[in-house]
């Protein structure tokens, strides 16, 4: 049993085990959609399955950020929808506009991912509870102001959404982008090795001298500013603004599905973006690959939700075995995801 | 931080004997678990002085009637929560019961009981997949109950193709629409209220045996219960069991009140975590009492009685909704840690135990071992 554990450790991390899964989805899909009579590496097919990234890709590294500081985030659909319909109604139709209009809708994500940081972090407030409240609130509001969708946005910019470099589309490139510089926030700069620290242990982290909350509100600040941009893109491709168009693709809760499909730890302080860009990929590939087999819209769902625990579950196993018997951490990581993420709260 | 504190609490009385009845409600009711029934009197009379109508004995026992199934539901979620896990599939469970009942009863009273057992065998084999999935397979609670969440819901969606199926005999109904009819003063005792006052008892109950007990030592410090012996997995999973029989009794109700339709249900699971946050339990499990949280859901509906009265458009109650439970939370969080020196005036003494008598109650890994 001990030498076993010990061996563990120098067989595949959890974002090796994430693309190993991403190869087998991809084998998969290419099986299926050949006995569909058709073919799976096809650019149009594989601009497909990019563009399908891309919105959610945008939310989950936000979401990353956030669960990684020992947060949640569930306000991101709402700060998207807000976002789309700003920038819609900020651009009317005008090339000109363009830049006011983003400057606005990411501000305005900026401002309220501070409030959610400065709520968590200073008031002491779960992420899950604060995040959700603040959802409400801009529920409210649109849902008050907003009767259906508005704005419009200029050629120029649902440009962003329909470009394609190569079979790859602009907007998945530009969420490419994002992660790159994230994962570099991540490793390179003080505050983002501060928020593996905060993530995992908010107690140890303070008494090692790291101030907690600069951390934390960084996190919610680019989660819902990540979730600006998102809105935005679903702006380029609809054209329109619309009050409802980040509630009705479940946002919030795929991308916390996705995050942890990636390998990162719940209770925040472990985990990393290239895993959550695997599990994004993942969902992309299994919703080709269920649009190729024309399952019903609601079977989807199913299949997701079956997928998200057996794949989660793989991955829980192997963590709780991974960690060295003497700590005995794994016995209280199994059965405590939820005290450790309200650790900050309690 | 409040393991310092912890050890300083150890005394040759306990603080929870201390002061007479009077005095001990009084700090009982400083907490944020004893405060929500002060928040409930405060909307009470507000609602009142808003609409003197409401304070008829009969209005206001259907008024309990109505907030009935979101209060059961708010005590189901509380045996989750404060164990430590969410259950997000609650309002998917409620969907597939008014879908069950809807499809399978029909305009035959001879199908209720049959029917209504098998919707209460599904609801708990619900929450022996989620308990069992979070407890032996070590998934968070948060990733199983969305998964069942989703999966049910697409099951029941797809099963119904999204459109309202079928609708109960009306004998049926009754249970969430009717009452014991003729009573002096109240008119009329709603079924759904009767229910209510007998799941409250029943929880309460349940509450002060080992089981509660136990249950809230889990939600605090796992690895404690684990070393003094006790199975935390079939601890869980029966916590998973008693919330999705809650929703199934939730959904009995509503089939009465809101008739057959797949979207009742929906975002019934937030509704009742946030009146069970607002009735002072906390996230992360191991505080907290049973009926704050069905006073949670009270206070809830209070407020959007209240609102309504004074003329607030529908659209903003979902802002109201989350500035409250933001307040309510940060107060509370406020108020647990300012009253940490004397945690033992917290509602719940007996379940209260475990927690002052030794370890970490934050952070699981316990500095003790390594």
């Amino acid at each position: 049993m001990n030498a076993l554990a010990r061996l563990r450790p120098t067989r595949l991390t959890s974002t090796g085990i994430v693309y190993l899964v991403l190869v087998l989805v991809l084998v998969l899909g290419a099986v299926i959609t050949a006995a569909a009579g058709r073919n799976f590496f096809s650019s149009g097919n594989i601009s497909a399955i990019l563009t399908g990234t891309s919105i959610l890709g945008f939310i989950a590294i936000g979401q990353t950020l956030v669960i990684l500081a020992g947060s949640l985030d569930l306000s991101v659909p709402y700060v998207a929808s807000l976002a789309s319909l700003l920038g819609g109604v900020t651009m009317a139709g005008q090339t000109g506009n363009i830049p006011l209009a983003v400057v606005t809708a990411l501000g305005v994500a900026a401002l309220i991912g501070l409030v959610n940081g400065l709520v968590v972090a200073y008031l002491h407030v779960h992420g899950f509870i604060a995040s959700l409240g603040m959802g409400l609130i801009l529920a409210g509001y649109l849902g008050t102001n907003y009767k259906g969708s508005a704005g419009s946005a200029p050629r120029d910019f649902r440009l962003i959404g329909a470009l394609n470099i190569g079979p790859v589309p602009l907007s998945t490139l530009i969420m490419l982008g994002c992660a790159v510089l994230v994962i570099l926030l991540l490793r390179r700069t003080r505050i983002g090795h501060h928020l593996y620290a905060v993530g995992g242990s908010k107690d140890v982290a303070r008494l090692s001298g790291v101030r907690t909350q600069p951390p934390i509100v960084l996190a919610h600040v680019l989660c819902s500013v990540l979730a600006g941009m998102a809105g935005l893109l679903l702006l380029a491709r609809l054209s329109v603004g619309s009050p409802t168009i980040g509630t009705q693709g479940g946002y919030d809760l795929m991308s916390i599905a996705a995050v942890v499909l990636g390998g990162t730890v719940l209770a925040g302080g472990k985990g990393n973006i290239l895993g959550t860009l695997g599990g994004v990929a993942i969902f992309a590939v299994m919703d080709n690959i269920m649009g190729v087999m024309q399952l019903n819209a609601f079977l989807q769902d199913v299949v997701r939700g079956l997928v998200i625990v057996l794949a989660v579950a793989v991955y829980a196993r192997r963590n709780a075995d991974l960690r060295p018997a003497r700590f005995d951490r794994s016995r209280a990581a199994r059965h405590t995801p939820a005290p450790t993420t309200a650790g900050g709260a309690a | 931080m409040t393991t310092a504190d912890a050890t300083t609490t150890r005394g040759t009385t306990l603080p929870m004997s201390e002061g007479g009845t009077a005095g001990r409600l009084g700090r009982a009711l400083r907490t944020p678990g004893g405060a929500v029934f002060v928040l409930v009197a405060v909307l009470l009379v507000c609602v009142i002085a808003a609409n003197p109508n409401f304070g008829e004995p009969g209005s206001l026992v259907r008024f309990i009637g109505r907030t009935a199934p979101i209060a059961i539901a708010a005590m189901g979620q509380y045996f989750v929560i404060v164990s430590g896990e969410f259950d997000l599939s609650m309002g998917s469970v409620v969907t597939m019961q008014v879908v069950l009942a809807g499809n399978f009863i029909g305009q035959d009273e001879s199908r209720i009981l049959p029917v209504m057992l098998l919707m209460f065998a599904l609801g708990a084999l619900v929450g022996v997949v989620n308990g069992l999935a979070t407890t032996l397979l070590k998934v968070p609670s948060f990733i199983v109950t969305l998964g069942t969440m989703l999966a049910l819901s697409g099951l029941v969606l797809y099963l119904t193709g999204g459109a309202a199926t079928g609708n109960p005999v009306d004998s049926f109904r009754q249970i969430g629409r009717g009452g014991i009819q003729d009573v002096p003063i109240l008119d009329v005792i709603p079924y759904p209220a009767i229910i209510l006052l007998v799941l409250a008892i029943a929880a309460f109950w349940l509450m002060r045996r080992p089981f509660g007990r136990t249950l809230v030592a889990v939600g605090d410090n796992p690895q404690a219960v684990h070393l003094s012996g006790s199975a935390t997995w079939w601890l869980k999973t029966r916590a998973f069991i008693l919330s999705s029989l809650a929703a199934t009794v939730a959904g009995i109700i509503l089939v009465g009140y809101a008739g057959v339709h797949p979207s009742v249900g929906q975002g019934y699971e937030f509704t009742a975590i946030t009146a069970v946050v607002v009735g002072g339990v906390v996230l992360g499990g191991g505080r907290g009492w049973v009926l704050s949280a069905a006073a949670g859901a009270f206070a809830l509906e209070l407020l959007f009685t209240l609102l309504n009265f004074v003329g607030v458009a529908s659209t903003w109650r979902d802002t109201v909704q989350g500035v409250i439970i933001i307040v309510a939370v940060a107060i509370g969080a406020r108020a647990w840690q300012g009253g940490r020196r004397r945690r033992s005036a917290e509602p719940i003494t007996p379940g209260a135990e475990p927690r002052q008598t030794g370890t970490t109650p934050t952070t699981p890994p316990d500095p003790g071992t390594t």
